[in-house]
């Protein structure tokens, strides 16, 4: 290996430019919203911090801006915070609870219900918008959060993901729970559960990520600007040609959008990083 | 796959598997059926009444000229966008798989994009491209670029590729890494030792272990392209300029949502699914695959 120092420098070199083609957007987003819109519009703008951090996340947290008509993005981000954590602890709940029943009963329609599950791996929300859309609207979900989440609640892939990890655990566990006497829920939660924990932090980082950043779904589902999502707020306030778009509070709001995933995703990477290996597998 | 040793009770299971199949059955089989019904038939202009019109949806659909134009342009920006977020992510892995300290450090860092909603990265890409406003845009004006986006379909393309892909980077970076440490150390030490340079193992020992994973990962760009970029483009272009940058989805939700003609939005569903069908079936064949490897 080339390990003798000569060249050592070199993927250090290469991987500092990938790094910094990476984050530079990010870094321009952070720069940009901590000045005001005069110093964004000087062309071009400076890229040291302004003085005006406190400012401008105070404004866009509290006020919003007028293409929001209004509404804080304090509000978005409670709606996008309701809607990451209902769908990643909701996808959870019942794919841990429909595998368990898929491995650990035999009972008759038990390969129906696994291929009626597995199918829709194939049905993403994006092919099927309008018709779906028409379910949502005829059950009066619009403009609520069971229409934000419960849609986006049924997934195959987590449930492919414990099933696959049910399927590794030995007999014995289940002869000698037997023994001792415990029932099927018992099992579940004193045995299966426990030892699911690394597979449900994984997934709950990559659900969260994946509620979070929902955009089709939201955009259909709301009307009004106080149920909508962080994500969809930032494009309201982008105007079109007539009104100026106050950059500075859009930059700001887009940190304070992707701040909570990121932190997850770097916070929870060990288990991050292994879980979304794993799923794909 | 089943175990041997399995519970005996008779409601049980199917409390257990109710939730998931009440959703999936009323969110996911009850809206795809409905797709399928409604691209038989047609509203009149008024939706009051609906005739039952057999193919001849899909018929105007395949014969449209803005659908085969939407069709090539999906074509074009998934493949772009695959080419751009695998490459350099390879090219990442492989360093970062080669440096010893620091090599955490680096690997937070490049993750970070995939916490990004796509929508989101959109928006911070065209700030940077945003004429009279972006750093970059500023910078092509300055090389003697004419540089606008909002009207050249061909720059509006390049951006929604380029905050596409970088997104996607981390990901792709994150599953060649993964290979790239199951390789054995041993079989590259071995090639080293009679005499294989850098370059050399890289294209004969490592490149064709991580195949399975290319592939893999070439199958999961194409069906992000093709479906989840729907929050760039909507944040970024709006189809446009001159539907330049109209992917399928896209199409989708503007004739259904924006235009309101159910028939046609459904039967470009319908294609949709049969799509997103065949690239699973791909998929699968491949992980069959791998298991022989």
């Amino acid at each position: 290996m080339d390990r003798s120092g000569r060249l050592a420098w070199v993927p250090h070199l290469a991987l500092l430019i990938g790094i910094a083609i990476t984050a530079f957007p990010i870094y321009v987003c952070f720069i940009a919203s901590t000045q005001t819109t005069t110093e964004i519009l000087a062309a071009p703008m400076s890229l040291l911090p302004g003085g005006h951090f406190f400012e401008n996340y105070g404004e866009a947290l509290t006020k919003g801006t007028a293409l929001t008509t209004g509404v804080p993005v304090a509000r978005f981000l409670l709606n996008s915070l309701i809607m990451a954590l209902v769908i990643a602890v909701g996808k959870i709940a019942i794919s841990l609870i429909s595998a368990y029943a898929i491995v650990f009963f035999r009972f008759p329609g038990r390969m129906i219900c696994f291929w009626l599950i597995f199918v829709t791996l194939m049905l993403p929300v994006e092919v099927r918008i309008m018709p779906t859309f028409e379910v949502v609207a005829n059950l009066g979900l619009i403009d609520s959060y069971v229409g934000l989440t419960v849609p986006l609640i049924a997934s195959a892939t987590a449930t492919l993901l414990f099933r696959q990890f049910f399927l590794t655990l030995p007999d014995e566990l289940i002869e000698a729970a037997r023994l001792d006497g415990a029932g099927p829920l018992r099992f579940f939660k004193d045995v299966v559960l426990p030892l699911s924990s690394t597979n449900i932090a994984a997934l709950f980082v990559i659900l969260f990520v994946y509620g979070w950043n929902q955009y089709l779904w939201p955009l259909l589902v709301t009307n009004s600007a106080s149920m909508t999502t962080i994500v969809i707020g930032i494009r309201t306030m982008i105007g079109g040609g007539d009104a100026p778009t106050p950059w500075n509070l859009v930059m700001a709001t887009t940190v304070l959008a992707m701040l909570p995933p990121l932190a997850v995703v770097v916070l929870m990477q060990r288990w991050f990083v292994k879980g979304l290996v794993d799923s794909e597998k | 796959m089943q175990r041997r040793v399995v519970f005996d009770n008779k409601i049980l299971p199917y409390l257990l598997v109710a939730p998931q199949l009440v959703i999936t059955i009323v969110f996911f089989f009850w809206p795809a059926g409905e797709a399928v019904y409604f691209s038989l038939e047609r509203q009149d202009a008024f939706g009051i009444s609906t005739v039952f019109v057999g193919l001849d949806n899909f018929a105007d659909v395949l014969s449209d000229p803005n659908y085969l134009h939407s069709l090539w342009v999906t074509a074009g920006f998934s493949v772009a966008v695959a080419a751009l977020a695998l490459v350099p992510a390879l090219l990442l892995a492989v360093l970062a798989d080669r440096v010893v300290r620091g090599a955490s450090l680096y690997k937070t860092l490049l993750m970070m994009p995939y916490a990004v909603a796509p929508a989101i990265a959109g928006v911070l890409w065209l700030f940077l491209f945003a004429p009279g406003i972006g750093l970059v845009a500023l910078l092509l004006k300055r090389l003697g670029v004419d540089w606008n986006y909002m009207l050249n379909g061909d720059q509006a393309m390049l951006l929604v590729v380029l905050a596409a892909s970088w997104k996607q980077v981390s990901y792709n970076f994150l599953f060649f890494l993964a290979g790239l440490q199951s390789i054995p150390k041993s079989l590259i030490e071995a090639a080293a030792i009679d005499g294989a340079g850098a370059t050399r193992r890289f294209w004969t020992i490592i490149l064709p272990l991580l195949s399975p994973t290319t592939f893999f990962l070439i199958v999961v760009n194409i069906v992000y392209a093709f479906f989840d970029t729907f929050g760039v483009i909507h944040a970024v272009t709006g189809g446009g300029p001159a539907k330049a940058t109209e992917i399928l989805v896209y199409k989708v939700y503007d004739d259904g949502v924006v235009g309101l003609d159910l028939g046609g939005s459904s039967a470009q569903s319908v294609i949709l699914m049969v799509i997103v069908v065949a690239l699973t079936a791909i998929q699968f064949r491949y992980v069959e695959r791998k298991v022989h490897y």
